[in-house]
């Protein structure tokens, strides 16, 4: 790409990158900023960033008021989502890439289809399902549903396919029965897409409020999204700096996250895009 | 087997090798299963119930009454004027944010992508910071930062010596709130799709183009853009999606569609109904009704967009 010759143009550049960076950076800092500050300095004129009285009373308080057992609440369900759902669908993208059977054209094509239908639609009948399945105000329906899901089974489908086949005709001369191909063989080749799945799923699910909030009932079994909400007063009051102090402990992890695999996000979730 | 290619196979035959080629695969039926089960039962089932349920009058624990087709008559008629509500709303917040966004994020993909800039690592990560953030988290925030009296906006525009506004408390600047909040989210996921979709369009295009004496401005218009139609389609039939399904983001920055439901989105109505009313058979009716509406707007869609020369 022919440079520009004005040294402006780059100038102009940054500034709009940096305008549109600082945009996006600016609630997290304001989470952070708030959430050590006294009640009255919240909506001090002019506004302060780093409060002369920063205290950690706002931290004090979420932890007794549950925000560790949250925490753990909202781990251990991303966790079995995730892993569960890493199985299921690296085990219907092994089945769909590598194998030749009959109907597979249309068992796939009619996967892909069933990614059309809204959430909005299933959101009534699937509670009905849950109380008949006595598991309303459990994890389970957080974890179950989105075990095989079209989406994973789409990308782990793609990246097997890439794997040679020598490789499980090998195994397979060797003895292997096909499960034990896809346990030996297959998985640990696909970590990096295991990774990156498994990154979107964890991400999705540690987010995921619509789900806890219908199926989730006792306060001890809130997830950080629900801990949050149930901090919020009327419009008008709140506890400002305990509410941020919350924001702060859901969003901390995830970031940390995100900036150790930053490359694999960003990759991760074009991949299906794109090609489909 | 015979290798008599003269020899046509009987019905039998077929048959036979078709078994065969089922039973040789078996393990893959066995794999794919989870799938199909899981989608029979939280995904078939719910829907055909769902339309059953439609006709129903039901809270879920007493007995279910039929009622035909009063639930698609009240949508349509006088108890539907908050599920139109809803509708508009999501037209209207789709045209304040949708076209930006798109339009923003190609930009910022294009400059990203043209390597004039360093540290694009950085920038990219910045930007798509947001998009792991709770938007629970996030709403509660921007709601912070949304205050009328004290809140971060309203103190920024006061030190530019702007008017402050009441951003949470007025119907249309609510509306605003609300867009500024979706964009901040879903720039970075949006940007990243334009990146994406740049990858494909070989670079010497638009090295010719400016060589041949085109503004970057006109290379942007006249090539990038047109080539990139199909990821801009499937970002805005994304987005189309979103505006309607808007949930987190209400209910956490304008209380469930303050004021006076001007932010009230179709899908927090659908649930409000179900789960705070607990009319599940109208928000079966209802569900039907919000499906068929995004359905026809994401064909006319691909058919508008699609067609366009």
């Amino acid at each position: 790409m022919p440079k520009l010759k004005l040294l402006g143009g780059q100038v102009v550049l940054h500034v709009v990158l940096l305008s549109v960076s600082l945009f996006m950076i600016l609630p997290f800092i304001w989470m952070l900023s708030t959430s050590f500050k006294p009640q009255e300095e919240v909506f001090a004129r002019p506004p302060i960033f780093v409060s002369p009285n920063m205290s950690l009373d706002g931290y004090r308080y979420v932890v007794e008021y549950g925000v560790l057992r949250a925490l753990w609440n909202t781990f251990f369900v991303s966790f079995l989502a995730t892993v569960g759902s890493l199985f299921f669908c690296s085990l219907g993208g092994y089945g769909f890439a590598k194998y030749r059977f009959p109907g597979r054209k249309v068992l796939f094509a009619f996967l892909l289809g069933t990614m059309v239908i809204p959430g909005a639609v299933t959101m009534v009948p699937t509670y009905i399902v849950m109380l008949k399945l006595h598991w309303v105000d459990t994890y389970w329906p957080l974890i179950v549903p989105g075990a095989a899901n079209a989406f994973g089974i789409f990308f782990m489908r793609q990246y097997i396919s890439t794997i040679s086949d020598e490789l499980i005709d090998a195994a397979r001369i060797d003895g292997c029965s096909d499960f034990a191909t896809f346990w030996r063989v297959i998985l640990p080749i696909c970590t990096p897409g295991l990774i990156t799945l498994g990154l979107i799923f964890f991400m999705n699910s540690w987010n995921d409020y619509l789900g806890p909030l219908i199926y989730v009932k006792t306060p001890e079994k809130f997830t950080l999204p629900l801990l949050m909400t149930s901090l919020q007063g009327p419009p008008g009051y709140s506890a400002y700096r305990e509410w941020m102090g919350v924001a702060v402990i859901s969003t901390v992890p995830l970031l940390a996250i995100f900036l150790i695999f930053q490359r694999r996000f960003t990759e991760g979730i074009t991949a299906g895009a794109v090609r489909g | 087997m015979s290798r008599d290619v003269a020899v046509i196979p009987s019905v039998g035959d077929r048959w036979k090798r078709l078994w065969g080629e089922i039973v040789k695969n078996r393990w893959a039926y066995v794999f794919i299963s989870p799938f199909y089960i899981l989608f029979l039962v939280f995904g078939l089932f719910p829907v055909l119930f769902s339309i059953y349920l439609s006709f129903q009058q039901w809270n879920g624990f007493g007995p279910m009454e039929l009622v035909g087709l009063k639930n698609f008559a009240y949508v349509v008629g006088e108890g539907g004027k908050v599920f139109w509500k809803s509708i508009l709303n999501g037209v209207l917040l789709f045209f304040m944010y949708v076209p930006l966004m798109t339009f923003l994020s190609i930009v910022l993909a294009v400059v990203l992508n043209s390597k004039l800039v360093r540290f694009f690592q950085g920038y990219r990560t910045m930007i798509y910071a947001p998009r792991v953030t709770s938007m629970v988290a996030a709403g509660f925030t921007f709601r912070l930062m949304f205050e009328a009296q004290g809140g971060l906006f309203n103190l920024i525009l006061a030190y530019l010596g702007l008017p402050e506004v009441p951003w949470l408390e007025h119907v249309w600047w609510a509306r605003v709130a609300l867009c500024v909040l979706v964009v901040w989210g879903w720039l970075g996921q949006n940007m990243v799709y334009m990146l994406a979709g740049l990858q494909t369009i070989p670079r010497e295009l638009t090295e010719a183009a400016l060589i041949d004496g085109a503004s970057p401005v006109q290379a942007l218009f006249r090539i990038t853009i047109p080539l990139l139609r199909p990821v801009i389609i499937f970002a805005v039939i994304l987005s189309t999606m979103g505006s309607f399904g808007l949930f987190p983001e209400v209910q956490t920055l304008t209380w469930g569609g303050r004021p006076m439901r001007a932010t009230l989105t179709t899908l927090v109505y659908l649930f409000n109904v179900a789960f705070d009313d607990y009319r599940f058979g109208r928000a079966s009716a209802l569900a039907y009704v919000y499906f068929a509406l995004i359905f026809v707007l994401s064909l006319v869609q691909v058919r508008y967009f699609g067609s366009e020369e």
